[in-house]
């Protein structure tokens, strides 16, 4: 038998499950085959059992400026396409609104808008350092409107990269230290360097969770997240490779976690750091979780 | 594939840059048969590093031998030391479907000859060749771990170097491309991927791969105890329905066309 063949409709279980770092694309992104992805992703997410995608559009990923370091121009289309998406396909895909720093006034109006339109949380990029001064006011309109922001992190950045502005969790870290009514996201400790230093650096700081995506599926990084800090701050996401995903989730079902546990990761973390009313589609599965 | 999933791409014993937990035959045993997978075959993570890697090759051997044919031992064979074909030939004669060969850990260029004369010795003892384009993402390498990946060019230099049979384990889509489409049809014929490191959703890169470069090319592989063991049955579980069930090639027909045993 294939592994196909074996497994149920739903191979890591039918609990609720949030995708807190889902992506999208658009036809400004300069890809031809772009709805493909779209397209992939819902698939795929229906097969893995994927309550709701949370998503973002990173500008034009790098067609008319740099995916990290989107212009206004792209930053306001890439929005305007997620909204439209999340608007298209209702409870199932919600949105992050993303902002460029360094444009503060356009970033500022740019979440009062997106949010006006239904966006649920802020997404920043790489486009300036997390601990740079420019975020205090985006951090600031975040914890005005109940928001969390899920911020791209390199785990231990031990250098400057091309095309973006990185940042790792000692300056997240940073960030939230300053902003205690904010929830972060700290994204995809799967997502390339060393997650083992992103706990050492992040762990001791209680308003930022840690999502799972990204393509890294190292044996003993799901071990050290739970034993760093504790499921009740660790998030599910799939980022762009959602193999890795449910890699994950089906691995999590191994570590003997209670119930209890998996659910925090699954979906109840998400649902607690989001505005209220985000996820109507849970409805009677949240319901069902609570009273098992 | 009829007699279950093989994994050719597992691994016992530690990692020099950073903890690997339990990579003991013991646990693999555990781990496919949660996975439903039949047989591993396996090889020494540590000697990967070592300069010479019969050491490596004998504690292989030995932690091993209760648990063949379960877990099938694939020893390491660096043909650029003294005496290396002695290493072929235990190969051989211990019941061994592959040797590894790492040529960027040795140091070696893209048309080394001692990778060409392995390849020529392997396809005369009917032994299939395994080769490893990476262990970690290079974006996670600790700063001693300078060897690099595997290139294209390597590749497609020791396929056409001999009529041996050769898996690549840990490539991905790109590579793959980019060797499958530079090889005439009957040097494709010869070679194999596996899938532990391509990309599912939303890219779907195997799905891309199994329509164009064929199914029969890949086979399952997990790179245990580096990667979770669940990444590629939860890759094949999410391919599309117009490649689903894909029939892989089964090792053990890799083998026989190797002419081994």
């Amino acid at each position: 038998m294939s592994p196909r063949e074996v497994a149920p409709d739903h191979p890591a279980g039918d609990v609720p499950l949030i995708d807190v770092h889902a992506h999208f694309w658009h036809p400004g992104t300069g890809r031809a085959d772009w709805e493909a992805p779209n397209r992939a992703r819902l698939r795929a997410g229906a097969r893995i059992g994927i309550s709701c995608h949370i998503g973002s559009i990173l500008g034009s990923f790098g067609h008319t400026s740099p995916t990290y370091l989107p212009s206004p121009a792209d930053v306001t289309t890439g929005n305007d396409a997620m909204l439209a998406i999340a608007e298209g396909e209702g409870s199932l895909v919600r949105a992050y609104v993303a902002v460029n720093p360094n444009d503060g006034r356009h970033a500022l109006d740019e979440i009062e808008r997106c949010v006006a339109r239904g966006a649920i949380g802020i997404k920043l990029a790489a486009s300036r350092r997390a601990d740079h001064p420019l975020l205090d006011p985006i951090a600031e309109l975040a914890a005005d409107h109940g928001l969390p922001v899920l911020h791209h992190i390199w785990q231990h950045r031990r250098q400057e990269w091309p095309g973006q502005e990185a940042s790792d969790g000692v300056e997240l870290a940073r960030l939230a230290g300053r902003h205690p009514r904010v929830w972060f996201i700290l994204a995809h400790i799967g997502g390339g360097g060393d997650y083992r230093h992103t706990f050492a650096a992040a762990g001791d700081v209680p308003n930022i969770l840690f999502d799972l995506s990204g393509s890294g599926v190292d044996r003993g990084m799901l071990d050290d997240a739970v034993a760093s800090v504790g499921t009740e701050r660790l998030v599910w996401g799939s980022d762009i490779t959602m193999e890795t995903g449910l890699a994950k989730l089906l691995a999590l079902e191994e570590l003997g976690l209670p119930p209890a546990g998996l659910e925090d990761v699954r979906w109840r973390t998400a649902a607690r750091v989001f505005p209220p009313g985000s996820f109507a589609r849970l409805g009677g599965g949240v319901r069902k979780a609570r009273t098992a | 594939m009829s007699g279950g999933l093989v994994d050719v791409n597992a691994l016992i014993g530690g990692h020099p840059f950073r903890d690997i937990p339990h990579p003991e035959p013991g646990i693999l045993l555990r781990v496919l048969e949660r996975e439903m997978i039949r047989a591993a075959w396996v090889g020494h993570l540590p000697s990967a590093f070592w300069r010479d890697s019969l050491p490596g090759n004998a504690r292989l051997y030995e932690a091993l031998a209760s648990h063949s044919p379960k877990l099938r031992p694939v020893p390491v064979v660096r043909p650029d030391w003294p005496g290396w074909e002695r290493a072929v030939a235990e190969a051989n004669a211990r019941g061994a479907p592959a040797v590894r060969a790492y040529p960027p850990q040795w140091r070696m260029g893209p048309d080394d000859a001692h990778m060409a004369a392995l390849a020529r010795a392997c396809a005369e003892a009917g032994l299939v060749l395994l080769l490893t384009v990476r262990f970690e993402d290079a974006r996670q390498r600790h700063w001693m771990d300078a060897a690099g990946d595997l290139s294209g060019a390597a590749i497609r230099h020791i396929v056409r170097a001999a009529d041996a049979r050769i898996i690549v384990t840990a490539a991905g889509r790109a590579l793959i491309e980019e060797v499958h489409w530079g090889l005439t049809p009957e040097e494709r014929a010869r070679l194999f991927w596996d899938i532990s490191w391509i990309w599912g959703p939303p890219e779907d890169d195997l799905a891309h791969l199994l329509r164009t470069v064929g199914a029969s090319r890949f086979v399952y592989g997990t790179h245990w105890p580096l990667r979770l063991a669940q990444t590629p049955r939860a890759n094949l579980a999410l391919l599309p329905d117009d490649v689903a069930d894909p029939k892989l090639a089964d090792p053990d027909d890799i083998v026989r066309l190797a002419g081994a045993r």
